[in-house]
């Protein structure tokens, strides 16, 4: 379709929020004809592309109170509408949360950065979401919210399928926590793509914990390889209690050709990321157990 | 559609705005305020043609409603500097030659001024990070680094 870029041209009614009150208020009243606009580097795309329609916007991008990072001994505590890159520069993310890190310095341009918020990236539900694996891999929850209720569910159980996610009618995504991780353990974050700042034809994050040798526990995540980011729970069984050698790494990289289930689109061919998958994993896997301070 | 009144402080300046809900920020500059030097390029954030300072951060204004950013503050190449006046970055950019057809040179301009208010005395490669998406077709990048590395270097001297 043959769009002009320069205007929006679709028609909607705009409600601004300021409050969660006030977005949940109006998501409960027009759930259903509604779009939740926060950073729009997605959606406002998508609109004047005309791949999305809408009656109504409610916008949260100005919600003081969903626009935090805390971080305590056990955990920290990202509100949804924190942008990218208030997430990328935070001290706390760079110290103990590596694979968020360089998951999110991998990202877009820093204005687009600068926009885009954490919630947005995932409640999006793109199967190349970025912050996806390294939130699956941190075991990260996420806290919906609406007018009647809340719920905190695992990060693994919110993707559905390629844009679809667990949120209900009314429902907001509010918070991500990310518990702490041990103090033994390493993590990282590695992505392919056409060029710097493109979406991913294939990433995918690790986490391991290091008990002398022994990789004591271990999450693996893939993104873009599936209708939803994916855990590898078949490939973290083979490492999790194992003694650490160069060629186990080698073998459990080799699995996830295996374990994934990658379509061709115009980003890549199901075939090449078959096949660059292994050689992700085992780098990846090199790369965290090194930042737990072990040898490989 | 209904127009709704709106506050936008344009390069220092407040400007009262009558907008509808789907106008873009960049075409409120451009076509109401008169503000030519913010650019289309993609309309997609592709391309960081039309990037202004938003409250001081770089943002695209092409991805941008102009109702959502009611009572804020927006920096645009205009609000940089002017002929008589030029910031030290304009004139860095032409000291050198970091100017072909001049399309991206505002969204350089904004996003390396960005850069310099986060970062007074950036290296090479965090130049070259911070830009990344801002695109020249005439791939006239090394100009344009060297202009803003020069700004870095007098801050330190």
């Amino acid at each position: 379709m043959k769009t002009d870029s320069k205007i929006l041209a679709a028609d909607f009614e705009y409600l601004h929020c300021k409050t969660q009150v006030e977005a949940l208020d109006y998501l409960a009243e027009h759930g259903g004809s509604a779009k939740i606009l926060a950073g729009g580097t997605d959606l406002l795309v998508k609109m004047k592309t005309g791949a999305l329609q809408c009656d109504r916007l409610i916008s949260i991008q100005q919600i003081a109170s969903l626009n935090y990072l805390r971080d305590s001994v056990t955990s920290l505590k990202i509100g949804a509408v924190t942008t990218l890159r208030e997430v990328e520069t935070n001290p706390q993310v760079k110290l103990h949360y590596s694979a968020l890190f360089e998951a999110l310095r991998s990202m877009a341009a820093t204005s687009v950065r600068n926009m885009g918020t954490i919630g947005g990236n995932l409640c999006n539900g793109s199967p190349a979401a970025d912050t996806a694996p390294p939130l699956l891999v941190f075991d990260a929850a996420v806290t919906l919210t609406s007018k009647q209720s809340q719920r905190t569910l695992p990060i693994a159980e919110f993707f559905l399928g390629p844009g679809k996610t667990a949120l209900a009618a009314g429902e907001l995504m509010t918070e991500i926590e990310l518990p702490m991780p041990a103090t033994y353990s390493g993590s990282s974050f590695l992505k392919l793509g056409r060029v710097a700042a493109d979406i991913a034809k294939i990433n995918v994050a690790v986490y391991l914990e290091r008990d002398g040798a022994i990789c004591r526990e271990c999450r693996i995540a893939f993104g873009a390889v599936a209708p939803t980011p994916l855990r590898l729970l078949a490939a973290e069984a083979m490492l999790r209690g194992k003694r650490v050698t160069a060629e186990l790494f080698k073998e459990v990289g080799q699995s996830a050709a295996e374990l994934i289930q990658p379509i061709t689109d115009k980003r890549s061919s199901s075939s090449y990321r078959t096949r660059v998958s292994p050689i992700l994993l085992e780098e990846a896997l090199i790369a965290a157990w090194r930042r737990s301070g072990g040898e490989v | 559609m209904k127009k709704q009144q709106i506050t936008l402080k344009v390069n220092g300046k407040d400007r009262e705005l009558l907008v509808k809900s789907n106008d873009l920020l960049l075409n409120v500059l451009r076509d109401t305020l008169g503000l030519m030097g913010t650019k289309y390029g993609c309309g997609l954030g592709e391309c960081g043609a039309c990037t202004v300072l938003l409250n001081g951060k770089s943002v695209l204004s092409c991805l941008i409603l102009a109702v959502s950013v009611d009572g804020q503050e927006i920096t645009t190449v205009e609000g940089l500097g002017n002929f008589a006046n030029l910031n030290p970055l304009q004139k860095s950019f032409i000291d050198h030659g970091a100017v072909q057809c001049g399309f991206c040179t505002s969204g350089m301009l904004m996003t390396g001024e960005a850069l310099l208010q986060e970062n007074p005395n950036p290296s090479e490669s965090e130049i070259r990070d911070y830009l990344r998406g801002v695109l020249c077709r005439c791939t006239g990048y090394a100009a344009i680094v060297k202009a803003i590395k020069a700004v870095g270097d007098k801050e330190k001297a």
